[in-house]
């Protein structure tokens, strides 16, 4: 906890190197037919994936919402098995009847991806609720973006985990655009940290691309989480650089210039502070980026090589037996 | 051994004995719990017995997630119409966790509510909502219509691990009836067969089932025999025990409070049409709710509503006794 260190900011790079370039091979794979159905792509938001996710262990549940990809593999998904799944094959992690929006993966504790906005917050509020009685110091953790802020869910939510003070950090990437409406249009609040403000709640609002301010703001509430804390509000500011699907033909927004772009993205800043802090090389930094490429090289593999699951698996899947 | 209970006491009979026997069940809602005073915030205590806000997406959803976590919570809705506020959490998270896991996780959960409170309670609380429910693969929908079912559907619902939405039917609340002693459960997707008979099968569920069985009294009278069948849950339903009575008996009139096409009898008609056609000695009827809004003026509510005299008619339509009306 605290402020990173040298280690530390080596394995984030590396989850967000690899968040990346599994992101843009999927988004290529889709272009291509491989994967089929709806995407959406976290480039550009990985800071927050990796920045949250790399200080949880695997009984600390986590939620996520359509975007949801760079959670499950910073949460420790198997890419194999996260691009399997992509691609509809038996070995995915839902045996592909989950697919791109639906990913869990209960042994590392991603207990879901949910693909109707909001529908996720009062999930998490629920494994807080175990948690607590449960006797454990577990946290529960809910990403979502700034859209599902309006949704009623929301606020049903957060008024809950405040009457009953349980263990859940509520981290909004705020990207400024509810799919396709910029904020904007859909609210008067600016900053998501403001809507929670009456209920009382510890919350912050961060640089989501500064990988650093993520963790060293995350840290200090999963501390006070474990020690009996809660609720907590972390509002990431982050940029989707992808649309809000693959294939969106994105009217509704100018693509930042790439200069402005080179700026923000949060794995050339965490590169830069790196270098400056001589926590890494050149020779490491490109270690790292390459392991990442290889990594995604074998999920590819893997995932095509595997085979589509039974048609009966369908009728099996309905009711848990027992 | 039995007892005599009220339909609504042996639901929360039943309730209090699962909660004795597995401390991972949980009981939240409502206007509930607020005093520790409470019976069953003084038996289990304010972590495992919780009042919550008017909040039912929140209240659903947090049933969801600390099932996902090993918990069985029974939400406490009162009516069903309150679950339609909650429909994502309802229909789209709790019985699709499972299937879009490939198998990873269940969701082990008792959405309790009452439903068709045709006693002047007009269009928003009188609803037979269920053909919302039993069409979402996932979930599970009990229906009981004693007192003795009442108690072992809860008690099922409780132990199985899957999401179920248990609708107790409000005009048979102060209903008495026998109802065993201790640990009772009466298995999903099990037909009971209320009254047996030759000649015509009705089925009715939850308060219909009183109706069937009033009908068949009367018809009895006429000499005409009629058997009775209460599937008791609709989602897993027990189409087998329709279809073996319907082959002896040859005549099926349905029986159902619910607006005619949102019904199980819709349901039924379309299975025992396919399956149990060389069976059929005249068409099926339904006597089902009218496709109306329920009114609040009490001769037009007792209008689109199922009754006695509507079954007695149909059966005799169906048997040639006399002519089909419907």
């Amino acid at each position: 906890m605290g402020t990173l260190d040298g280690g530390q900011a080596a394995r984030l790079l590396s989850v967000m190197w690899s968040i990346r370039l599994f992101e843009e091979r999927v988004g290529q794979l889709t272009r291509a037919g491989e994967v089929d159905g709806l995407i959406h792509l976290s480039i550009g938001q990985e800071g927050v994936a990796a920045g949250v996710c790399a200080q949880l262990r695997d009984d600390d549940h986590v939620y996520s919402g359509h975007r949801a990809h760079g959670h499950a593999l910073a949460k420790g998904a198997s890419p194999e098995r996260v691009m399997a799944e992509l691609m509809g094959r038996d070995t995915g992690l839902c045996r592909g009847l989950g697919g791109s929006m639906h990913l869990v993966d209960a042994e590392h504790g991603f207990m879901g991806a949910t693909g109707v906005v909001g529908g996720n917050v009062p999930l998490a509020l629920g494994s807080a609720l175990a948690s607590r009685l449960g006797g454990s110091d577990a946290v529960a953790v809910v990403f979502f973006g700034d859209g599902a802020v309006q949704a009623g869910h929301f606020v049903e939510t957060v008024n809950l985990a405040a009457l009953w003070a349980l263990p859940l950090v509520l981290v909004c990437e705020n990207n400024g655009y509810a799919e396709f409406t910029p904020r904007s249009a859909h609210t008067v609040v600016e900053r998501v940290s403001d809507v929670v403000a009456p209920y009382g709640i510890e919350r912050a609002t961060v640089d989501g691309n500064d990988v650093s301010e993520v963790w060293e703001a995350f840290a200090r509430f999963l501390a006070a989480a474990r020690a009996g804390g809660g609720p907590f509000l972390l509002e990431c500011l982050t940029h989707r650089v992808r649309g809000h699907y693959e294939g969106d033909p994105g009217r509704y927004r100018e693509a930042l210039a790439e200069a402005e772009w080179r700026e923000k993205d949060p794995i050339l800043r965490l590169e830069r502070q790196g270098r400056a802090a001589g926590w890494f090389d050149e020779e490491a930094l490109g270690g790292i980026a390459a392991a990442a490429a290889d990594g995604v090289e074998s999920a590819v593999r893997f995932a095509r090589e595997s085979p589509f699951p039974p048609a009966e698996l369908t009728g099996q899947m309905v009711y848990a037996d027992g | 051994m039995a007892h005599e209970l009220p339909y609504i006491a042996a639901i929360v009979e039943a309730i209090q004995l699962e909660m004795e026997r597995d401390e991972s069940v949980l009981y939240f809602g409502q206007n509930m719990a607020t005093t520790e005073n409470e019976p069953f915030v003084d038996a289990f205590g304010k972590d495992r017995v919780r009042v919550t806000p008017i909040s039912e997406t929140a209240e659903i959803g947090i049933a969801v997630g600390a099932a996902l976590a090993g918990f069985r919570p029974v939400v406490e809705l009162y009516m069903a119409e309150f679950m339609l506020v909650a429909m994502d959490q309802v229909l789209n998270e709790a019985p699709r966790f499972r299937g879009m896991s490939g198998g990873q996780v269940k969701v082990p959960i008792v959405l309790k509510a009452g439903y068709g409170f045709t006693a002047g309670w007009a269009g928003q609380h009188t609803g037979t909502l269920t053909g919302l429910f039993m069409g979402v693969p996932g979930l599970k929908v009990a229906v009981p219509s004693t007192a003795a079912d009442a108690k072992g559907l809860m008690a099922t619902a409780i132990r199985d691990d899957n999401p179920v939405v248990y609708l107790h039917h409000y005009l048979l609340t102060l209903e008495h009836g026998e109802v065993p002693d201790g640990e009772h459960l009466v298995p999903f997707g099990e037909a009971a067969v209320r009254r047996e008979g030759s000649d015509v099968t009705l089925v009715g569920t939850g308060w219909t089932v009183d109706r069937a069985l009033g009908a068949a009294e009367r018809l009895a009278e006429e000499g005409i025999q009629a058997e009775v069948i209460d599937p008791r849950t609709i989602a897993p339903l027990d189409t087998r025990t329709i279809l073996e009575s319907v082959e002896k008996t040859g005549h099926l009139v349905l029986v159902d409070q619910a607006t005619r096409h949102a019904s199980v009898s819709t349901v039924i008609a379309g299975e025992v049409a396919e399956h149990g056609f060389g069976s059929l000695e005249a068409p099926i009827v339904q006597v089902t709710g009218l496709d109306a809004t329920i009114p609040y003026s009490e001769p037009l509510e007792a209008y689109v509503l199922p009754d006695e005299d509507k079954v007695v008619a149909a059966v005799r339509g169906v048997l040639g006794t006399a002519p089909v009306t419907a």
